[in-house]
């Protein structure tokens, strides 16, 4: 028998059991973009036939990191930029959990960036999504990675001499194998794009446009968007790297001149890190944690090494 | 002819196969029935660098490398030949004969390369006057041109053993049997024509007027030759971890090396990651998931495993860390050992943050301290870090195979199963009270993600019982004297289920002690011997619990004598002050004995700081120690 029993349960799952039931209200400013991440979470993980306890959220710090406080599934909340390692280790010792990684712009691609490069450079099986409200929300307003050239907070007083980054094209270059950008004011594009994600099977990257009314009100607030699935102007191979690179560039300009693209970028099939090290035979079949709980299981001692020692 | 010692050194140059060499003969004399103990010295350089691994075998127990050696075998340094004029490493071919002749003992034999060290070269170092003064044995033999008449020059560290066995009339069989297994049939003939070669040679050429001859002794159960970092990463396995994620950073790669190629094959899982504070939050991780996990680094790596190691501790997730020092500050000196991490490891995290560390003071030890770890990790939800250093995790010592037959322990600790879940109280949504039913040790069981009934939600934020994130004073103070608590329920239970973890030596009814830590207690358990000898009254501990720290161990020992020298491999004398501050006094009890110019402490280093000490003279001492005298003086 699992340890697990969680793992793989079919039932028909009411939404409202993703809502913790005495927990505090969200601590989030009212119109502020993170709701909209919580609600097509909401909705898409029933959705997917996943219930509460087979799915672990691994959160970083931001407003973004307090995702998990209010979704009532497994959680993690980590510490600032550091959901990704977490995230990546609790799939490799139960690779039966699907996981779910998430925080702010702030959090993912600066402090976390060189985790963000290698999460997707190996392909790890999770969903990764970025609150990106181009400020840091929860100290206040800061200038952040995808602030655009020239905005103006208090630690830029005289705007932002740096270039946003290009969290698309950042995700492809380094390896992500599915690759998305929705907002919180489309949520049923999101709840959509958050069901593909989580049952891709590689590392997933949704770059997820949340407004923050209280520190970014010059910002558009993400509307009008376009979908570029939806849209005849659009057209690309979503499967195609290189026309996939072309419309991301497209998509990343165009954000700060107020048209906003969103939509599915880039999907490919490269086999999962999880995948390809059980191949090598580095990784057990199994998962590892339920290997703890199997009565069972031969436990190899060192004293089997030391013939090399002698 | 039984407290007779060998103290052989091999030295040539980084890449020439001293390393292998080395372990061979010394699992040889193992073999032949004598306690073994090896120290490697080498240079941060990949090749060339003049280096030395020195092998001190005898028929009774060895714990450090001695004081100086009676058997020199230099190789010459291969990668250190033709340099460019000037150049900055240049010029290194004699240095493994030059560098060592100091430390070579009166009556010494030195076996040296004549195909490789010029006789230019030789012929500066003024080795026929010293050798008269010293009355030492010079051969010198060209290994090189046996080596190469019947295989390759680099099978010239195969001529120096033959050579050795001969001068020592050693028997070639265990030498030869390890030979066989090492090496594959290719190599084996040509290197086995010159092993004997060599033996014969020498054995017919030369009259041996040397007093040198290999000692006798004998083990009652078969032994294996381990390192520290062998020792670590058997007691990890054994405790049954299944995890490690790492960055390399000498010395901790060789614990990583040794578990990344063993763990898969054991179903397990080794992870090489982006740098140290991915690897630690990957031990977190894992370990949150369900698996037994580690990680580790040296200095600079550890620096940045602060906050995942601050974040295993709020959040009670259990991981086992080792701290690999080596001589700081910042990238300090890579391949030198130093104990200048205590207090960045003690204290290392934001806030009142609690943490269990072990330092083990050889090699048995770092096994037992391991399996320790994870026990205490797993069953109090709470990191714990061996720290031990470049010394330790490179020395080699026999241990006695039915050592490490301990059965494998494979349990969490306070973990939950689901059918456990089921009978404890949840709250309306069915969160399960993940930080509060603890009981008598502080200790809340978990859940773990994927089992039914267990959903929490764990966070670095301080939180409710159920995982909430809160700043409710009363909620805040209950938290956090519940985690303190875990540190008084594992010294209790360290103190009352466990054998001391202190090691001690000499008479207890002595008036001298002498306290140390970690990797230098052999040098002092040495030392406290040969000073009783002497007809001092002296006894020692070596202390591996730096914390919590064994209060009543070390208030009895310190209280039980005169005076206590409190000897450790730093500047600024941490491990004393760790002392004082634990206890609360002895300010005016305690000198420190201190070492840090790269090198460990050698029994001679301590009887000297020892004698410096009692006898109150004025005299430096001039093994680069330094004495700290006790406050007040
Ligand atoms: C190591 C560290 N540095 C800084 C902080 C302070 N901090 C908390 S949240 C945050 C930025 C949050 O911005 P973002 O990630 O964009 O998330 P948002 O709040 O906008 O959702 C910072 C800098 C921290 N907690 N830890
Ligand atoms: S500060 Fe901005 S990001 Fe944070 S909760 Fe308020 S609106 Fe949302």
């Amino acid at each position: 028998m699992s340890a697990f029993n969680a793992i793989g349960d079919e039932r028909e799952i009411d939404r409202d059991e993703f809502t913790p039931g005495l927990e505090p209200q969200p601590t989030w400013c009212p119109g502020c973009g993170d709701f909209g991440v919580l609600k097509a979470l909401k909705q898409a993980l029933p959705e997917v036939g996943l219930t509460p306890e087979e799915v672990l959220t691994v959160t970083g710090i931001g407003c973004s990191g307090k995702l998990n406080s209010y979704l009532d599934t497994y959680g993690f909340h980590t510490i600032h930029g550091r959901s990704l390692p977490v995230a990546r280790a609790a799939k490799l010792a139960n690779d039966g959990l699907t996981v779910v990684a998430a925080g702010g712009d702030g959090d993912g691609y600066g402090i976390g960036g060189n985790h963000f490069m290698h999460t997707a450079r190996e392909n790890h099986d999770m969903t990764y999504i970025v609150f990106n409200n181009e400020v840091f929300g929860l100290t206040k307003g800061q200038t952040s990675p995808t602030s655009p050239k020239g905005h103006t907070s208090k630690t830029t007083p005289h705007g932002n001499a740096k270039s946003p980054i290009r969290p698309l094209s950042l995700a492809l270059t380094s390896g992500a194998t599915y690759i998305a950008r929705t907002a919180a004011v489309n949520p049923n594009q999101a709840k959509e794009i958050i069901k593909e994600a989580i049952e891709h099977d590689g590392f997933a990257h949704i770059d997820f446009l949340t407004q923050c009314p209280t520190w970014n009100k010059d910002a558009r607030q993400y509307v009008p968007y376009v979908d570029v699935q939806e849209s005849d102007d659009y057209d690309f191979d979503i499967h195609d790297r290189k026309e996939a690179q072309e419309m991301m560039f497209e998509t990343e300009n165009a954000l700060y001149d107020g048209t906003v693209l969103t939509g599915r970028y880039f999907v490919d099939e490269r086999p999962s890190y999880q995948q390809q090290k059980k191949e090598l035979g580095e990784m057990p079949e199994e998962p590892l944690a339920e290997r703890y709980f199997d009565d069972d299981a031969e436990w190899e001692r060192s004293y089997d090494l030391l013939e090399r020692h002698k | 002819m039984s407290d007779h010692e060998l103290i052989w050194r091999i030295a040539g140059g980084s890449g020439d196969g001293i390393d292998s060499t080395s372990q061979n003969f010394a699992k040889a004399l193992m073999r032949s029935g004598l306690d073994v103990f090896t120290h490697r010295h080498y240079p941060s350089r990949i090749r060339g660098g003049h280096t030395y691994v020195e092998i001190r075998a005898a028929g009774h127990k060895v714990q450090s490398r001695g004081d100086g050696y009676n058997f020199l075998l230099a190789l010459g340094d291969s990668f250190a030949r033709n340099p460019k004029e000037g150049a900055y490493y240049g010029n290194e071919e004699i240095k493994p004969l030059s560098e060592n002749l100091d430390e070579l003992n009166e009556g010494g034999i030195i076996v040296y390369d004549s195909g490789l060290l010029s006789e230019d070269d030789v012929s500066e170092l003024d080795l026929e006057e010293r050798a008269e003064e010293n009355d030492w044995h010079v051969f010198p033999i060209d290994l090189r041109a046996m080596a190469k008449e019947h295989g390759r020059e680099v099978m010239r560290n195969t001529a120096g053993v033959g050579v050795t066995a001969a001068l020592l009339e050693m028997d070639l069989e265990h030498i030869e049997d390890l030979m066989r297994d090492a090496m594959p049939e290719k190599i084996l003939e040509p290197n086995l024509e010159i092993l004997h070669d060599a033996h014969d040679m020498v054995t017919e050429e030369y009259d041996f007027e040397h007093d040198l001859r290999i000692p006798e002794g004998d083990h009652e159960d078969e032994q294996a030759l381990l390192s520290g970092s062998n020792a670590i990463a058997y007691g990890a396995i054994d405790s049954g971890c299944r995890f490690i994620a790492g960055y390399p950073m000498t010395p901790w790669t060789d614990v990583f090396t040794i578990m990344s190629q063993n763990l898969p094959d054991m179903g397990g899982i080794s992870e090489q990651v982006e740098d140290e504070i991915a690897a630690a939050a990957l031990a977190v991780g894992a370990s949150h998931a369900g698996v037994k996990a580690m990680s580790g680094s040296s200095g600079g790596g550890f620096a940045l495993m602060s906050e995942p190691l601050g974040l295993a501790e709020m959040t009670e997730t259990p991981i086992v860390l080792l701290e690999s020092m080596r001589a700081g500050p910042s990238t300090g000196m890579p391949t030198k050992p130093e104990q200048g991490d205590l207090e960045f490891t003690l204290y290392t995290s934001q806030g009142d943050s609690a943490r269990v560390v072990f330092a083990p003071g050889n090699i048995e030890e770092a096994y037992e301290q391991t399996r320790l770890a994870f026990h205490v990790a797993y069953e109090y939800q709470i990191p714990t870090i061996i720290i031990y250093d470049q010394k330790l995790s490179g020395e080699n010592e026999n241990v006695a195979v039915s050592f490490l037959d301990r059965e494998p322990d494979p349990s969490l600790g306070s973990t939950l199963t689901e059918d456990e879940l089921e009978d404890l109280p949840h709250d309306e949504s069915g969160k399960f009270h993940r930080f509060q039913h603890d009981v008598e040790n502080g200790v809340s069981p978990r859940s773990l993600p994927g089992q039914k009934g267990g959903r929490f939600l764990a966070t670095g934020n301080e939180h409710t019982p159920a995982g909430h994130i809160s700043e409710d004073p009363d909620n805040r103070v209950f938290q956090m004297d519940r985690r303190l608590e875990k540190l008084e329920a594992i010294r209790a239970e360290l103190d009352e289920e466990h054998d001391s973890n202190q090691t001690y030596a000499g008479d207890e009814s002595a008036d001298f002690g002498i306290i140390t830590w970690g990797s230098a207690q052999g040098a002092v358990l040495e030392a406290t011997e040969r000073l009783n000898e002497q007809g001092h009254s002296v006894k020692a501990v070596g202390v591996s619990d730096m914390m919590p720290f064994p209060e009543a161990e070390l208030t009895e020992f310190i209280e039980s004598v005169d005076q206590a020298m409190v000897v450790e491999m730093n500047a600024t004398a941490q491990f004393r002050g760790l002392i004082q501050k634990e206890l609360g006094r002895y300010g005016e009890k305690l000198t420190s004995l201190l070492k840090y110019n790269g090198n460990p402490f050698e029994p001679a280093d301590i009887v000297e700081g020892y004698e410096l000490n009692v006898d109150g003279s004025d005299a430096e001492p001039d093994a680069q120690v330094r004495i700290e005298p006790a406050a007040g003086d």
